[in-house]
This record gives structure tokens, sequence and C-alpha cells, in this order.
């Protein structure tokens, strides 16, 4: 596109507009969890983010939602991916059904979700354990429209049919063919979908609110109704937390280079 | 394919009905993943609906719904939900839809192209509960904008933060994590606009004016259209934010649902939250219905790539 | 060893809704032979292959192999080493580990060792020692296919099967690698079955060469008799090119550019018929009484293709050697004769 100054004046302009939208309340967290509060300061202070390791339920929550977010992740590993290859490999018919049932929790909002799963929630409570299990088996239902996409699109991407056909000429079993040579092959769409479903559930509020279950949101509202200097250092904790993860783990999004080829 | 083997079988013939049960075991495959979304979404959605249909003695009725959406509390919820969702999907269309355009005829790939996605990813998650505070920080009581305002401005609405526990307040709240996402969702739509169709409109003649009305915008449309749509749900649908900042339960739908699944005032009402809920999977499901429509048109458009 | 063949395919049948794709195909091998499967798209050859590696489940049929009933084994355990058209190298692991793939699996499970020693050993037999550790985005198409035999033929199968491998490659690259398939399946006494839809790749490396047409084996035989004398008009046509020049016939014979040829077994036996003539059974001399005309001359390399043009209006395509056409030009007249070879002649109608 033309880079003329009045594209430049423009682009400019946007950017520095949206930025300062998005910036701004990030920068505020930072500024406001490091005010003086309390009797006892005189300008900045750290005060607010020490006292965080200290706050009641705060350890048991982020124990608990990263319990939570690791049930997820193993459902997505051992049946989400498992069901959504295999239906692209055998079962045809079922591809169309898959993708709607896939994108119906688009239509279910949360709170409606919860509405309706109080009555199972309460019963497994009461019967089997009070553990993360429940939440965890809503939450897989609540990420599948984005893990869904980005596991279709990995396997667009491949023609998987030849590769299971290899793989079974040779004699692997269907076990090692799915685990050892198409997960791995759709490697990146494995790992794009969980991040997204971990991001989901470190975040969720509304279904474990409502279910009185305490994770790290939930928590974190708690400590926001006592004390909003620390609320706001947890907060801006756990973005930085997860800007960090996400920086850590470029590769996963980098496609493969495709390098020199020689002739034959 | 054959899952069973039986060797030394000799001919085929008068095998077919066996055969036939064997491809259907493949359908086995299938079976978890369908016992489970059938516990942890298909029967939640059909409690809540088939609920919203039952009346006291959970005979068909449909007496709660229409009681429910008949209450000036309703009616005046929903308006506002609508409201706000309809309002931050245009702001964030627009603004994210901007920056997504900017971004693009910027440096392919460069720096802060690749920041902006990624910040984009992590704000567009954002939790609802950890934005108010981010807002709170902002524009709340002792916070950096209102703070500033206090001094520089004492009677702008800016100073009070009285108004961040309103609809304009929850309106500049939603869009924050609006634009992330329509950042997200536009960017690939942008990046297609192909630059030979710019170079070709140019070599007729078009200025830019006209190579964007003519050209740019209507192909771009249905997919903005489509995102915007997206943005609406996103909004429509959230609770955390609007729980966290505002107490008043009849507020907004989502809230109201909340309140009638608690306790605390004068009894649960379960029935009246499956109406609500009734309420919000209606509009939802017409919009992704609209949604769908639009993609599938697009679709078309790209299948020509 | 047996007397039977190594391989029986057996009144093979599979239809698709409407389609037959294999209608009673009945098919031996013998062990250590190639045989080229010969056909235009949708004749069948591609799903006998696959019904064979057991990646096809047939509506009829039976399939034996090395004595043994495999209709209705899994592809897994059929010991068959099969190569794809494209795409079916495993992205995630360089060539070495995909020659070595199959031998960790059960079915042929081998020490580490001996499975870097026997990769060492195919990778060295189709050329690629140096590209052991490379991925397969990092090898040319060839060189893909070249992994994707050596793959296949780590696990010593019993049959090697190849889906139309040479189809997705440069025209050289193709020429080059049939010629390598053929030397190393001699060099091994791999018995394969080979798919294509290119009849020079089938005549030029194939032991037997099966035309198949509408699921059906049309004619199988050694390539040059496949050439000389196919047994019906569908195999003239389709294998090489052919002249159709009428003329009638009558008692095993039929006159046509002023002789008489003995007509092949399946030809019509009288009336008008059409003899399909090899352009190279043909000769064309220079000469001012001749009734055909040049009407174009191709200079090929060591032969050269004319377009003649008979009293009759028909075109007809020769083949000389260069040396014999030398001076022939467009618009000069010419007189045809036919070598005295059988010809297989189709009916008029």
């Amino acid at each position: 596109m033309k880079r003329t100054w009045k594209v430049q004046l423009w682009r400019r302009t946007i950017m520095g507009v949206v930025a300062l939208y998005l910036l701004l309340p990030l920068y505020s967290m930072f500024d406001f969890s490091t005010k003086p509060f309390g009797f006892a300061d005189n300008g900045r202070t750290l005060r607010a983010w020490k006292v965080i390791p200290s706050q009641p339920d705060l350890g048991v929550a982020i124990a608990r939602s990263l319990i939570t977010a690791g049930i997820v992740m193993l459902l997505i590993l051992v049946m989400i991916v498992p069901t959504v290859i295999w239906v692209q490999l055998k079962l045809p018919k079922l591809r169309r059904p898959l993708e709607l049932l896939c994108l119906l929790p688009l239509a279910i909002p949360a709170i409606v979700l919860v509405v309706g799963i109080a009555p199972l929630y309460r019963w497994i409570s009461i019967n089997l354990t009070e553990s993360p299990i429940t939440l965890a088996g809503v939450y897989s239902m609540l990420i599948l429209p984005y893990t869904y996409r980005s596991l279709s699109a990995a396997l667009d991407a491949v023609d998987i049919h030849t590769l299971a056909e290899a793989a079974q000429t040779l004699g692997a079993s269907t076990f090692r063919m799915i685990s050892g040579i198409i997960m791995p092959t759709i490697r990146t769409g494995i790992i794009n979908g969980s991040f997204i479903a971990i991001a989901l559930v470190l975040g969720e509020y509304t279904i474990s609110n409502i279910l009185n279950y305490k994770t790290i949101q939930v928590v974190i509202a708690q400590i926001g109704r006592s004390s909003g200097n620390v609320a706001v250092a947890v907060s801006l904790a756990s973005l930085i937390f997860v800007l960090v993860l996400l920086l850590l783990v470029p590769s996963a999004k980098r496609r493969q280079e495709v390098l020199d080829v020689d002739l034959a | 394919m054959s899952h069973i083997s039986e060797p030394g079988a000799g001919s085929a013939i008068g095998r077919a009905g066996s055969r036939y049960w064997r491809g259907k075991t493949s359908y086995l495959g299938a079976l978890p993943f369908i016992l489970f979304s059938g516990l942890f979404l298909l029967y939640p959605t059909y409690n809540v609906i088939s609920g919203a249909f039952k009346n006291q003695q959970n005979k068909f009725s449909l007496s709660v719904i229409n009681e429910t959406l008949h209450s000036p509390i309703t009616m005046g919820a929903f308006r506002n939900s609508l409201s706000i969702s309809l309002r931050t999907a245009i702001a964030g269309s627009i603004l994210g839809g901007l920056f997504a355009w900017a971004l693009v005829t910027g440096k392919k790939k460069g720096f802060l192209y690749k920041i902006s996605v990624a910040l984009s990813s992590v704000l567009a998650q954002f939790g609802g509960v950890m934005l108010t505070f981010a807002f709170l920080a902002t524009f709340g009581f002792n916070g950096v904008v209102s703070s500033l305002a206090l001094h520089v401005a004492p009677n702008s609405f800016l100073a009070s933060s009285t108004w961040l526990y309103g609809l304009n307040g929850l309106t500049v709240v939603y869009t924050f994590f609006q634009i992330p996402l329509m950042i997200l969702v536009f960017l690939p739509t942008i990046e297609n606009l192909r630059p030979q169709w710019r170079e070709a409109s140019d070599s007729l003649g078009g200025n830019s004016r006209e190579y964007w009305t003519k050209i740019g915008f209507p192909v771009l449309t249905p997919s903005f259209a489509g995102a915007a749509l997206l943005l609406f749900v996103n909004s429509f649908s959230a609770y955390a934010t609007a729980a966290t900042l505002i107490n008043l339960s009849s507020f907004l739908t989502p809230l109201q649902i909340a309140s009638a699944l608690s306790s605390e005032v004068g009894g649960a009402n379960p029935a009246e939250a499956k109406a609500l809920s009734l309420l919000m999977v209606v509009v939802v499901t017409v919009v992704m219905i609209l949604y769908s429509l639009l993609r599938r048109r697009v679709s078309k458009w790209e299948a020509n790539r | 060893m047996s007397d039977s063949p190594y391989v029986q395919l057996l009144d093979l049948a599979k239809q698709f809704g409407k389609v037959r794709a294999l209608d009673g195909l009945t098919l031996n091998i013998a062990q250590g032979e190639l045989v080229a499967l010969l056909g235009p798209s949708g004749c069948g050859k591609t799903t006998a292959l696959r019904s064979l590696a057991g990646l096809q489940e047939l509506d009829r049929g039976q399939m034996i192999v090395d004595g043994k009933d495999v209709t209705f084994q899994n592809a897994s355990k059929r010991g068959m080493g099969m190569v794809f058209q494209a795409y079916s190298l495993f992205p995630h692991m360089t060539a070495g580990e995909n020659v070595e793939y199959g031998l960790k699996l059960k079915a042929h499970k081998t020490a580490a060792d001996k499975r870097r020693a026997r990769s060492a050993e195919l990778l060295e037999i189709v050329g690629l020692s140096s590209h052991r550790n490379h991925y397969p985005h990092q090898l040319s198409g060839g060189q893909q296919q070249r992994i994707a035999l050596a793959r296949a033929l780590a696990i010593s199968p019993k049959v090697l099967l190849l889906d139309e491998p040479l189809s997705a490659l440069d025209a050289k690259v193709r020429t080059q690698l049939r010629e390598e398939i053929r030397r190393i399946q001699l060099e091994l006494g791999t018995t394969t079955l080979f798919v294509t839809h290119d009849q020079e790749e089938a005549l030029s490396i194939a032991d037997r060469v099966g035309v198949m047409r509408n699921g059906q084996l049309e004619q199988i035989a050694a390539p040059a008799e496949l050439y000389d004398r196919p047994s019906t008009s569908f195999v003239a046509e389709f294998v090489g090119l052919t002249n159709p020049i009428t003329g009638s016939v009558s008692g095993g014979s039929i006159s046509i550019l002023g002789k008489t040829l003995k007509t092949l077994p399946g030809s019509v036996t009288s009336g008008e018929g059409i003899a399909l003539v090899r352009p190279e059974s043909i000769r064309v001399k220079s000469s001012a009484s001749g009734t055909a005309r040049v009407f174009s001359t191709s200079f090929l390399g060591a032969s050269c293709r004319l377009m003649v043009t008979l009293s009759d209006g028909t075109r007809i395509t020769v083949q000389m050697p260069s040396s014999e056409s030398i001076g022939l030009t467009a618009g000069e007249s010419v007189e045809l004769s036919v070598l005295d070879m059988p010809v297989f002649v189709k009916s008029a109608a």
C-alpha cells in the first residue's frame, strides 16, 4: 500500500489512540498498585505486592485453578484431539455434526450454561466429590469452539489420510498411528488450541463464581472487596505471568521454514 | 476399514452382513466424546431450554416466560444489555478494524506487528474481574485519571468516577476487550486484501477514495460485519466484568440471571433464570446464524484463491 | 517355494455407489516379479492395489499372498510395503527416522543398532545416505519418494506396492527414478505391483503389464507382446500410438496400403475393418507418382515423425529413423509401404 504522508499520519494517529486506550489501564494498574495506602506509608510502596503471598485463599485458589487447567488439558489430549482426528479419518459423515457441536458453546453463554449445570454440579458434589472435575468438564465444553478451530485448521493443512495409511501399512496400530504420527503432525494446532483453553480456564469467573468454587478470579474479586490495591496488584501479576508464558513459547507459533532444496 | 481379522476365511461372498457392522464399529471411537459432551453440554442446554417452558407443577407452560419477559426489570436489563452490546460492538469493530488496517499497512511481520498480535491474544482473554480492577485503577476512586482530573478539571465527569458504574462506564470497559478481539478476528481478512487489487485500481486511473469505496470496503464489509456480530455476542454474554463492577442485579440480563439463581434476596427462582437464559440463547443464536451466513459468503470469495 | 503364484487376486469386486471400480478382477503375480497395472483414471487399478494393501474393503473376492488368505486381514498385519503418490513421509521425523519407523513397531521390532544398520543400508541403496538427518520438507519430490521407497523396503515386505509413485514428479526425475525402482527391485528380488497411467513407465520397467478398463483386466502380458500383439482394440489404442486404416477383412487377413496383412486374434473376421497400424510399421518413400502427401515433419532426434495425408484424406502418423527421412518435406508426394506384421483390426462400426 502506498505510504504517502497522509496515510502515515492516519496510521500513527489510529495506532496512538488505540494503544493509549489499551495501555492506559495497564499502566494505571501498575501505578495504583504501588500507591501509598494504609497509615504507615509515604510515597511509592510495594506493600500491596508484598502482601500477595499472605492472602488467604489465594494459594489454594491458584492450586485449584491450575489443577482444573490440568484436567482440561488432559481432556483435550485424551478425548477431544483424538476424537477430532478420528472423525476426520474414519467418520466423514460426522464431520459437519461435530463442527456444529463444537460451535454450540458459542450460542450458550457461560451464564446460561451454569444455570443448566447447577443440578448436575450439586449431584456430583454431594454424591461423588467436591473436586474440580465438574468444572473441568464444563470448561472443556466452553473451549470447544476455539480448540476445534485450531485443530481443524491444522488438520486441513496436512493430508493425514495418506500419513495414516502409510503408518498402517508399515504395521502401526490405530493407537500408535494417532498418538505417534498424526498428533505430532498437528502439533501446532494442538498447542495453540491448548493455550487458548488454559487462558480461558485461568480467566474464568462466571461459572466458578456462581457455583461458589474458589478459583483465582473468584478470589481476586474477593480480595477486591476488601483491598483494592492488592486486587490490582494481583491482577497485574497474572497479566505479566501470562505475557511471559506467551513469550516463552514462541516456537509453537512459528511455522517451519522451508529451506532451499537441491534437486534429486 | 476392517478392525477384525479372520484368517483363512475363504470367499467373501455371503459376508455382507458382518461387513456392514464392521464398518460401523468405527463410530465407537467417537462415543466417549459424544457421551461427555452430552453430559456437560447438551444436558445443561436442554435443561435450561426445556425448563423455561415448565411451570411450578412441572408441566408445559408459557407462564414463566410470559411473566419474566413482561416484567419491567427484565425489559430494563435487556435494554441495557442490548445497548451496551451494540455500542461496544460498533466501537470495538471500528477501533479494532482501523488498528488492524494500520498494522497491515506497516512493516509486514515487523516488531510492532508481532507484539500487537501477542498483546491482543492476551488482552482478548483478560478476565473480566482483572479488567474491572484495571479500570478502577484508572477511573475509579483514587485512580490515575480520576486523580488527575480532580486537579485539572474538578467538575468534569472524570473527576467523580461514578460514571464508571453506569452504562457509559461499562461501555468503555467492555470496549477494552472488544478491540483486541476485533484485531485478532479481522486481521486475517485485511491481510487478504490483495495489493494487486489496489494496483489494478490505480493503473485503471482510480484514486484512493474510489479504491476504498468501490473495492476495499465492499470486499471487507461482510467480514467486518461478521466480526462486529461476534463482538456483539461477546459483549452480550459477558458477566464477570459487570458482576465485579456493578452491584445492581437488575442492570443487565446476565446479572439478572445470576441473582435469580442465588437465594440472597427472597429465595432462588430457577424458573426465572431459565426463562431469561432462553431469552439470551435466542438473541445469541439469531446473531450467530447471521454471522455464519456472512461467513459463508466470505469463504466463497476466499475459495477462489 | 510352492507351485502356485506368490500373489493371487481372485475375482475382486468393489462398487462405489453406481460405479463398479472392480468388476471381477483376477490376477497373479509370481515371486520376484514386477507387474504393472496400467489404465486410464477410473479403471480400478488403484482400487485393486489398495485392496491388496488392506486399505480398501472388497464386496467380493479373495486375495492370497504366499499361500495365506489375507482378504480379511488388517492392513497393519499384511506385511506389505507401500509407496504412495505424495505426502506420505512423516513430516516431524527425519529421513532416517522415517525409514526406521516400521522397524520400531511391534510387527517388525528390531533392536536400535540393527535398525540403524538396516536404515543405513537402505539409504545407501536409494542413494540418499547423506540426507539421513534431513526433514521431508528439506527434500525434493524425487528424494522424498526415494525415502518413501526405502521406508517401505525396510520392513522386508512380502509385496511392494507402488501407487503412481512418479506421477507428482518432473518428467526428467520420473525417468531416472523409474529406472532406480526397477534396479532396486531386481536387486532385492521383491515381488512388486506398480500402478500407473503412464504407459511408457509401465512398458519400460515391468516384467508383465496388465491393462485395465472398467474394473477388469483387458490383457496381461510382457511389454513387447502387449505392444506387438494386443488382444483388444482398447489395448492396441491405449498402449502406443496407432493409425486407424480402413480395409476389408477376409480369411484372417486385411488388405491395406497395397499389402495383405494377417489379423491378430480378437480382430474382426469379415467385412469392413479398421486396422490399427503402428507408426513405425509404415515406411515412406519419396515418389512423384505417390498418392500420399507429407503434411508435416517432426524431428525427434533419433527418429522422425511424419504426418502423411492419404489419398482418401485420412491423416496418419509415421515414425522412421531420421537417417531414412532425410529430404522429406511438407507437401512432397510419397509412396507408403507397410511392414509385413500381423495387425489388430477393430470393427468399422
